[in-house]
């Protein structure tokens, strides 16, 4: 039961990083973005890379990587912006400035997610991979629940990126701009907000905290070309869940569907935890679809 | 070669009803399906538990007649998509689509983790077909159920056509172009929507069933979610919101698929037969975007209705 909790916030923290890409691209750019997933993925196998070629590191202390693994998602997560960002001028850019409908846009992001993911099948193959080979001691933090060092680590890092998210969203001119984009985009334009520029740094946003929830996923314990396609549904039920367009809605929203996900194992069979976030989705989406903090329109 | 054309036809046309059916969600009334395979699996599934030959492992496998399987299919699938459809058909378009993708994932798992019933993943074998015992050869048999599928495939097309000319259908139509305006003249958008979502998924449980009394087995892994973009692909390429169109598609999709697949499986070798398979689906995807940037109608898009008295 509490070693349940325990894995749900760790899957939690990793969801919620997810999800404010997300409702990003539901508040600011309206329309849901099912290629997002992929944007994990990519990240993931980008500081692979980068990490086949300079080495995991020495492992730190408890760890099972050194700063080497950092400083690649760190790479990673500014290379994965800018291939969001890719992606948005390629496709979904010249489908807003033909006056798409949003649902096309939701087609075309469809199939941008498969070629996104398949992409990687073809570089990488369809095997698991590995960050490192070292193995790790769980440590006893409560009677009965045991953790990994890496994924404490991890929690304390995803939580400072969402602190980080929202200092500049509250503070920062530009977070400003971004969250007027959200509210109306019209009445932004109009106070001389620049569009394109948000629009760019939504993506980057966007995609760098994707890559973080990547390389997380990656590090507990592999890669494989669907860890963040089989998120997808987990990352939909939490921007939901937190009622779309405010970060605190979408970490809230982790942290309850990755609870909710864990908690579930000890009733449901194991076989059937991939339905888990399509059931809270639905059972969002009747009872409350405008989600936790929203308004009702 | 010939024998390979009767093949590719069969399933060709098996996949045109598909593609009918989310013509009229998506073409005609504008629901976003993207489960399209969870109804698929259904008519499949239910087919399958129906009319296999019994085995004393499985709770189904009942061994009844075909066409039997075939009905029951189409009912089974109708019942199912009603209840989804009440649950979900008020959402707006994406959340529908979200929707609609977590109910074909989770038929997914249950064909795969159901095993008393569905096989599991080792699926369900020697599906009852359509008279299989009068034909000899298998190539016999792939004829005759061509035959059986262009006669099919001409009754749902002509009634799709005088169901789409019907009143009932220009309130599709009309709800699609104007909800507000449909609503104000008193139809009601959500039981029109409903009705076009069951009648929709129901082709899509047929052609479930025809799939498998066509392959003669049944395995979950016919029916991940590759199977619905494949069909959005074809309806998108085709044209939507056009019948012939969607047929088209159908035709078009599955050769650059199956044309792909034969050139990689020459070109690759079999070691990186993931690899391959991977270039498949990227085309796939890569049809699907350029498509919608480069021809937004798709090869013949929806025909412009203009009223017959515009002129007067």
């Amino acid at each position: 039961m509490i070693q349940a909790l325990a894995d749900g916030i760790l899957t939690g923290a990793i969801i919620a990083l997810g999800a404010i890409g997300v409702t990003f691209t539901l508040e600011i750019m309206r329309f849901a973005n099912f290629a997002h997933s992929e944007l994990l993925t990519w990240g993931a196998y980008i500081a692979l890379v980068i990490v086949t070629f300079a080495g995991p590191g020495t492992p730190t202390g408890p760890l099972s990587f050194g700063w080497q693994l950092l400083a690649a998602a760190l790479i990673a997560a500014v290379l994965t912006g800018l291939a969001a960002w890719a992606v948005d001028t390629l496709v979904f850019r010249r489908l807003r400035r033909r006056g798409a409908l949003p649902l096309t846009m939701v087609f075309a992001a469809f199939g941008a997610a498969l070629v996104m993911r398949h992409l990687i099948v073809l570089v990488f193959g369809h095997e698991s991979r590995y960050y490192t080979r070292e193995l790790q001691i769980a440590v006893e933090l409560l009677p009965g629940v045991r953790v990994l060092p890496d994924q404490i680590f991890i929690l304390g890092l995803a939580l400072a990126a969402m602190i980080a998210l929202h200092a500049f969203l509250a503070w920062s001119r530009t977070g400003i701009a971004m969250r007027a984009m959200a509210e109306s985009p019209a009445l932004a334009q109009v106070c001389g907000i620049e569009v394109d520029a948000v629009v760019r740094l939504t993506w980057i946003i966007s995609g760098a905290l994707a890559a973080f929830a990547g390389v997380f996923t990656g590090l507990t314990p592999q890669l494989h070309p669907e860890i963040g396609f089989n998120l997808l549904l987990s990352l939909f039920a939490a921007a939901i869940l937190g009622g779309t367009g405010s970060l605190a809605g979408a970490v809230t929203g982790g942290f309850l569907v990755g609870l909710a996900e864990n908690l579930s194992l000890l009733v449901i069979s194991p076989g059937y935890k991939g339905a888990m976030p399509f059931l809270l989705l639905l059972a969002i989406l009747i009872l409350r679809p405008q989600g936790l903090f929203g308004a009702r329109s | 070669m010939l024998a390979y054309l009767v093949f590719f036809a069969c399933v060709v046309l098996i996949l045109g009803v598909l593609a009918l059916g989310l013509n009229l969600q998506w073409g005609f009334t504008g629901l976003f399906n993207a489960g399209v395979v969870g109804f698929y699996a259904i008519g499949a599934y239910t087919h399958a538990i129906l009319t296999a030959a019994p085995q004393p492992q499985y709770v189904g496998n009942f061994g009844l007649p075909w066409l039997v399987g075939v009905l029951a299919a189409m009912a089974a699938t109708a019942l199912a998509s009603w209840l989804i459809g009440l649950v979900t058909i008020r959402l707006r378009g994406d959340y529908l689509a979200i929707a609609t993708f977590g109910v074909a994932v989770s038929i997914q798992l249950v064909a795969l983790n159901w095993e008393p019933l569905t096989g599991g993943a080792q699926g369900l074998t020697r599906i009852g077909k359509p008279l299989a015992p009068l034909f000899e050869t298998p190539f016999a048999f792939n004829l005759w159920f061509l035959g059986l599928m262009i006669a099919l495939m001409a009754t749902i097309y002509w009634a799709l056509d005088r169901v789409l000319l019907s009143p009932w259908g220009r309130v599709l139509k009309a709800i699609r172009e104007d909800e507000t305006a449909a609503v104000a003249l008193g139809k009601s958008a959500r039981r029109f929507r409903l009705e076009a979502f069951v009648l929709g998924s129901t082709l899509m449980g047929l052609a479930g069933a025809l799939y498998v009394s066509f392959i003669g087995f049944v395995s979950p892994f016919d029916f991940l979610p590759i199977v619905t973009f494949q069909v959005w692909a074809m309806l998108i390429v085709g044209g939507s919101g056009n019948n012939r169109g969607a047929l088209l598609g159908a035709l078009v999709v599955w050769a650059i698929w199956a044309g792909s697949g034969v050139a990689v499986s020459k070109l690759v070798p079999p070691s990186h037969a993931a690899q391959g398979a991977a270039i498949q689906v990227i085309l796939i995807g890569l049809l699907l975007v350029l498509v919608l940037l480069f021809r937004p109608r798709g090869l013949i898009g929806e025909a412009a209705v203009v009223s017959r008295h515009v002129n007067d």
